[in-house]
Order: C-alpha cells, then structure tokens, then sequence
C-alpha cells in the first residue's frame, strides 16, 4: 500500500487513519427491537397509570369484585404461559434446522394464542352484555384500555406468528428469518411480563380488594 | 330517498360540502393561491420531465442524506404555512380593540393559533431537526448509512402524511379550536364535536408513529455504527445531543401515543377517560400530555445545542472549550427533562410540596444550560472569531436565548408562576427560546452544513439580511408581549378592550413584519445560492476548516459517504487526521455494500393517510380498507429479501478519481 508508506513520514497513527477492507459494523436489528420493546412498555406504563388513577371511580357502576372470574383469568393466563414454552420449543427445533417441527411448534403457539384472544374477547362480551362496557365508568373504560390494549398486541403478535410461518416455509431458515425469530421471541415474552402484571394489578388486587 | 341518504352517509360518512369552507372568503381565496401555486409546480415537474427522477431519486430513496434534504425541504414549506398563522393573529391582536373586532371571527381566530402551534412544533421544527441529524450525523460517526435505512425513509413519508392531514383541514372541514395540546373536556365530544380535533389527533398520531422510528433508527445508529476508534468520548457533541435527542424521542414519543389514544376513545368510543362525568379526569390528560411535552422542547433543542457547539468550534478555530462538560451536561439535562412537567401546571392545586419540587427541578435545569453557554463564550475567548453566517447566528442565539432561560426560571418559581401563567408573558418565553434557541439553531446549521449537503455554499450578503431580520424582528414581536404579560393580559385572545395596551401589538406586528422580511431574505438567500452556485461551489469538501469527520469528504458526498471507513485516534478526528498529514486513499478500492431505494415507505405512508381521513370523517369502510391494505402491504414487504446491492469497486474509483482531479485543480 503505497498510501502507507506515505503516511509514514507524516508520523500518523501506526493504525493508519482508515480500514482498508470493508466494515461490516454489527448488525443492530435486535438492538433496535429491544428498544422499540421499551417504549412500548411506556405505552403500557401510561395505561397502567390511568388504571391506577381511575381504577376506583365506578360512578355507581360494577365494580371488579362484581366482575372479575379469577378461574377464567387463571385459565386465560395458563394458555398464554404455555404458548411462551411452546415458542421456546419452536426456537430450540429452529436451532436444529428442523423445518417441519418448528412450523408444528409455531402452529400450537399459534392455537393458544387464539384460544388466549377468544377467552379474553368472550370475558369482554360478557361484560358488554351486563351493561359493564367501556362507557360505564372510568374504572371500565380504563380497564378496557389496559387489557385491550394487551389483547391488541397479542393479536398483531398472531398475524406476525403467521407471517413468519409463511417465511419459513417459502424462504427456509435465512438469517433475516432466524434474527426476526428471535424478535418475535422477545416481542411474545415481553407480552407475558405484562400479562403477569396485569394480572396481578388489574384482576388479583381488583378481585381481592 | 331514504335509502339514498343512507347510501351517501355510508360512502361519505359525515363529510358533505358543508365542510368546505366557501362562505369564508380567506379560506377561498387561500384556496386558489395555494391551487394556482401548486398546479404551477405539478406542470413545472410534468413538463421538465423529472416525475421519474423524483421517485427514483428522491421519493424512494433510502439514502440518509436526500431524506434529510426531504425533511428540510418538509420543514421550509410548513415554516411558510406556520408563519402565515402568526402574522394573521399579529394583525388581528393589533386591529380588535374597542369597537373594532378586527378581520377574524373568534372561530377562525382559535383555529390558527391552534394550527400555528401544531404545525411549528410537529411540522416544522421536527422535520428540520430530524432532518439535520439525518444528514450530519452518519458523515460525523463515519457510517455508510442509517442502521434501518428502509425505516428512514418510511417515518419521513409518515410525517409528510401528517403534514398533509394538517393542510387539508385548512380547505375540508375545520382544524381544533383547543389550542396546541387539545386539553379535554373542550377537545371532548361534548365542547369540540366537530371534525377539527380529530385531524389534530391523526395528523399527530401518524406523524408521530414516524418520529419514533425515526428515534430508534437513529440511537440503535450512533450505538452500533460508529466508525472504530470512536468510543463515546471522541463522539462530535452534535452527535452526542443527537442521541440524547433520540433517547427523549424514544421515551417520550409512546406517552403521546397512548394519551391520543386514550383521547380518540372518549370521542369515538364514548369512554370517560378525561370527562367530567362517569369517573373521568381531565387533568389526568394534561399530566400525561406534559410528560410528553416537557421532554419534547429538549428534544428540540438540544440538537441546536450541537449545532452551537460544532459552529462555535469551527468558527473560532478552536477546539470546544470544555467538551465532557458539555457532554454531562447534555446528559443531565436529558435525564431532568422528564422530572419537570408539573411546572406547565401549578396551578393545578397539587400542593405546596409538588410545587416546590417541580419549580426546584426546573431551576435546576439552568445550572447545565448556563455551563453550556460559558463553554461557548470560553471557546470564543481568545479565539480568531469568523463572522460568517453561521457564526451570527449562534451568537444571536447567545444573546436571545439567556433572556427566555432567564423568564424561564421566573415562571418556575410557583408564585410568580400563579401570576404569570397562561399570560403573554408565557408566550413571550417560549417564543423566546424555541425562535432563539431552536430557530437560529436551524438557520446557523442550514448555513453551516448546507454546502456539504448540497456541493455549494450559500449565499453570505443574503444570509446577514435574514440574520438581522429576524434578529430585530424577533425582539420587536415578543418583548411587547413579556410588558403585556405583566400587565395581565392573558393569550389566545381575539379581542381587547383597553385601547391603552394596543400600541404594545402594534409594535409587536411591526416585529412580525420584519421577521417576514427576514423569511423573504432566507428565501432569497436559497434563490441567488443556487443562481450562483458555480462561484458558491466547494470543491474541498472543507469549506469552513471544519474539525468532524463529515468534512473529510466531499460536498456532496458520494452515496457511500467513505470509500474506506475512518479510523478514528481522536476526538475531532477530522482535524486530528490534517494534522497529522492524512493522505486521502486513491487506490485500492472495493465494493461497498449498500441499501436499494423501495417505493414501500410512500406506499405504507399513503395508506396510513387515507385511513386517518377516513376515520376523521367516520368513512368507516375507507378506515378499515386502508387500514388492511396497511397491514398487508407491510406484511408483502417483509418477503422483499432483496434490499441490497453493492457499488463495484471500479465505480468507486471513477467517483474518487473525478474528485482527485478536482482537488488537483484547486
């Protein structure tokens, strides 16, 4: 490299002042993601917020000991626990380059997720139907927020599960596919973090309280 | 009959032609101004030919710096808009007093100063700060590109598709009369049933879906693709405020989210989030919307922080006078942005003990800032001072901004603050630091930076008339309003009755116009650049001897900005390489990996528009269509796995070679 020896005589660093092969700086898709997860807890943050704030005003309405049925809850938490472990599963097959085990394990998260929708949207109904919908007091309404809101990310989470179903099987385990696994695994797990809280917030306090 | 209007009501939802404004003659005549205007410009493109160049070029383009040329341009257009509000309520503040009611009914009156806000602050002063980062702050770090360039592109076409929702409620429909933060129950259905905050809501939600990935692009940018050597330390201080701007994005950005959200609810859904019945509270909104906010004027500023620190430097031919100082400090006024919002506030009743802590916090917030501005003036001592354009404006900045800081920490004590609050006196703050801090900040770095971007300097005779302008012009339009302010007079008024205080607006529309002048100078100023560009152009690529890696190229840079990656030994790698006698690499080189322009941010950010029109209008099936066509597009385009491509070594060596021989002439 005749540009080395040039800079020699200048007394330049012995490093040189520029790489003289590519740069390939580290890919900063999951970085992006994580971070992309943590201003959605501070969406969550703000719901829980309202929650917290307007969670006793029941202006003469239904209040959560009226309302909540911990088994059903219970039952609802179990479906999206497992459809974590069975995640798991999918990633673990995935490393192994099984194709088919993992489109079966992603085909069950699938199911308990839908199962996990259909019992949260049959407990809204319910609610809607006794005359405790959105509309009746600031507690509802901010019950509604919290956990729909919850309810919306686990159904985008569904369509992104089947999407990424579709990948694999057009495309097979690219590195974009397998990068875009491990953001959905982080994506499905930050929904079980909040689930636990609202869980505990929402329906354990509001039931016991 | 009946099924007809069904009919229609289904495919029209509540838009009729009541909506559009022809009984108010401005509205008309704007209307065929901004009509005569744009058609000129459709048929300019049309008949030139350069609808192709455009898409390809531009529209679709993943390039960081022609999105930032795109946000700029953004930021310019909505300026015009923006300022035309201003000058409409200087005009009617200097007219309506006793018998007169001056030109604008009171309607119309709290629409622009609604629109005036808005606008400025989401379509004015975001766009030209993001933009900014856009183009400076790869070249400083010495990256190809963003980390997401595809995601670049589509939160600067989201922000276009809020921009466009804004200017479209100025002819269908109305825009909010709530004043710029829409605080419930007005902007409830109950005060505001109207179409006007729900185009405040979907402008802000789908401009602001943008902003926030546009904050994430950026830190994962400065974390991950710094050129090696750069340890945080030896970062150029823009690109420190830079992140830390991009932090508060990404921190501040989903709280606005959520409290729209929350809003739409109540006047969509009918909840009772912030009603005054059924449990609701109000003031729950004006929290939540002030944790946005507070952090968003430092998300704002302290870009143009940067901006100072790198004009500064540069133009007084000196390092930065206390650099981990101004890093700190730019830290710490990140962290105590979000420990201040009760301070738009007090006079909530939260108490003596809140107060005190809020109004202390804020105080505090001077103690960084006022170190800041002792390291400008340390930097300037003793330095060999160029007054060039961009150098004025930073020390126009000096003097103005010391003033607002210094206001600013009168109304965070609470008892002035009970007095002052909501007062002109307010106004004439804010306007104080966002024009003296954040404005003269975006014309000191379009100055400074625009040769880079664009291959030639600007115009210097024109810039110092819009510098001077705009200097007087400011201090003309809001020192009147700290008087009036003190006197008592509160804002967002379209009427006065004591004819004593009207020689105070007067002199405070006499400012407006000479700020006007000063905008009519800045466009000039673009006007003679580019008519004299061949005696403007910059071969160097260092016009100024400037001291970051972004001047270590050429103006304007090459698509892939290096065609060998810096290495970096110092803070201020640039001057440390000229120095050190660096010689510019003529061989040797290699293919460069590179981002493909896509049409799918356009696409993604048009559909997004269509469904927030439809939903301010209750077109339901045009809200759900666009909204499935959104989703399926974005999903069609996650199976898009041809994103890349590489520019071949021999291209590369044409590009270096035609610049070695301009640099040969020199």
């Amino acid at each position: 490299m005749s540009t080395h020896a040039t800079d020699a005589m200048n007394a330049p660093p012995a490093q040189g002042f520029y790489l003289t092969e590519e740069h390939h700086p580290e890919n900063g898709t999951m970085l992006g993601f994580w971070i992309y997860l943590m201003s959605d807890c501070l969406l969550f943050a703000v719901l829980f917020a309202m929650y917290g704030v307007l969670g006793g005003n029941y202006a003469a309405g239904p209040g959560p000991k009226d309302l909540f049925e911990l088994p059903t809850v219970l039952l609802n938490t179990s479906m999206l626990l497992l459809s974590s472990i069975t995640y798991g599963f999918a990633m673990l097959e995935m490393a192994r380059q099984r194709k088919g085990a993992t489109l079966l394990w992603l085909a069950i998260t699938g199911c308990f997720g839908v199962a996990f929708v259909s019992l949260e949207l049959t407990e809204f109904a319910h609610f809607i139907h006794d005359g405790a919908g959105p509309q009746r007091s600031a507690f509802l309404s901010s019950f509604f927020a919290v956990v729909g809101c919850h309810g919306v990310h686990v159904t985008a989470g569904l369509l992104w599960l089947g999407t990424m179903m579709a990948q694999i099987q057009v495309k097979g385990f690219r590195p974009t596919i397998q990068r875009r696994m491990l953001c959905f695994n982080l994506f499905w797990h930050t929904l079980d973090i909040i689930w636990v809280a609202l869980f505990t917030v929402v329906y354990m306090l509001g039931a016991g309280a | 009959m009946r099924d007809n209007s069904e009919l229609i009501h289904f495919i029209f939802g509540r838009l009729t032609w009541d909506a559009i404004p022809f009984h108010v003659p401005i509205l008309v005549y704007t209307f065929i101004v901004v009509a005569i205007l744009g058609i000129a410009l459709l048929g300019t493109i049309t008949w030139m030919g350069k609808w192709g160049y455009l898409w390809r070029e531009w529209f679709t383009s993943v390039d960081h710096k022609k999105i930032g040329i795109m946000y700029m341009v953004l930021g310019i257009i909505m300026m015009l808009r923006g300022f035309s509000d201003a000058v409409m309520m200087r005009l009617q503040q200097a007219m309506a007093f006793g018998g007169s009611t001056g030109y604008l009914p009171p309607e119309h009156y709290d629409q622009i100063f609604t629109a005036h806000g808005v606008i400025m602050i989401f379509f004015v002063a975001m766009p030209m700060v993001v933009g900014l980062m856009n183009v400076v702050m790869p070249l400083q770090i010495g990256a190809r590109d963003v980390a997401f360039p595809f995601l670049n592109n589509f939160s600067f076409w989201m922000t276009v598709a809020g921009a466009v929702l804004v200017m479209l409620s100025l002819f269908v429909g109305e825009f909010a009369r709530t004043g710029w933060l829409a605080y419930p129950p007005l902007s409830g259905i109950a005060y505001s049933p109207d179409a006007g905050v729900d185009y405040y809501i979907w402008s802000l939600q789908i401009a602001g879906v943008g902003t926030l990935l546009s904050g994430v692009n950026m830190v994962v940018t400065i974390i991950k693709m710094r050129a090696p050597g750069m340890t945080l330390m030896k970062m150029p201080i823009f690109t420190w405020t830079a992140l830390c701007t991009n932090v508060l994005i990404v921190a501040a950005f989903p709280v606005l989210t959520a409290v729209l959200v929350l809003l739409s609810l109540d006047r969509y859904v009918g909840t009772a989030f912030f009603t005054n019945d059924f449990g609701g509270n109000p003031m729950m909104y004006v929290n939540l919307i002030w944790i946005w906010g507070h952090p968003e004027v430092y998300i704002l500023i302290l870009p143009l922080f940067g901006v100072f620190s790198e004009v500064v430097s540069t133009f007084c031919g000196k390092k930065l006078f206390g650099y981990a100082s101004m890093v700190y400090a730019t830290v710490v006024i990140t962290i105590l942005s979000y420990l201040v919002w009760l301070h738009h506030f007090f006079t909530m009743g939260s108490g003596a003990s809140v107060n005190s802590f809020f109004g202390i916090t804020t105080m505090i917030i001077s103690i960084p800032t006022g170190a800041k501005m002792f390291n400008w003036l340390f930097t300037m001592y003793r330095g060999r001072i160029n007054f060039d354009v961009p150098m004025l404006w930073t020390m126009g900045f000096m003097f103005t901004f010391v003033i607002g800081g210094m206001t600013g920490v009168l109304l965070a004590v609470p008892p002035a603050d009970f007095e002052l609050h909501n007062s002109l006196f307010l106004v004439a703050h804010f306007h104080n630091v966002i024009i003296g801090g954040v404005l003269f900040g975006l014309f000191a770095g379009i100055n400074y930076w625009f040769p880079k971007a664009i291959g030639f300097r600007l115009d210097a005779f024109w810039g110092k008339v819009s510098f001077w302008f705009w200097l007087s012009g400011f201090w003309f339009a809001f020192m009147p309003l700290y008087i009036l302010g003190l006197m008592g007079v509160t804002r967002r008024l379209s009427h006065f009755d004591d004819p004593s205080l009207q020689i105070w607006f007067q002199i405070a529309a006499f400012g407006a116009g000479l700020i006007f002048l000063g905008i009519l100078a800045f466009l000039m100023q673009i006007y003679v650049s580019i008519r004299n560009r061949a005696s403007l152009r910059d071969h160097t690529g260092d016009i100024w001897g400037g001291r970051t890696l972004e001047w270590s190229t050429s103006s304007p840079p090459p698509d892939y900005n290096f065609a060998f990656t810096p290495l970096v030994h110092e803070l201020d790698a640039w001057a440390d390489m000229k120095q050190r006698g660096y010689q510019r690499p003529v061989q040797g080189f290699l293919p460069i990996h590179m981002p493909k322009n896509t049409g799918a941010g356009v696409i993604l950010a048009f559909l997004a528009m269509a469904c927030g029109f439809a939903m301010i209008w209750h077109i339901w099936w045009m809200a759900g269509a666009s909204f499935v066509g959104l989703i399926g597009s974005a999903i069609v385009h996650t199976f898009n796995y041809h994103r890349d491509f590489h520019i071949p070594a021999e291209e590369v060596a044409r590009i270096e070679d035609t610049r070695s021989r301009l640099l040969a002439q020199l």
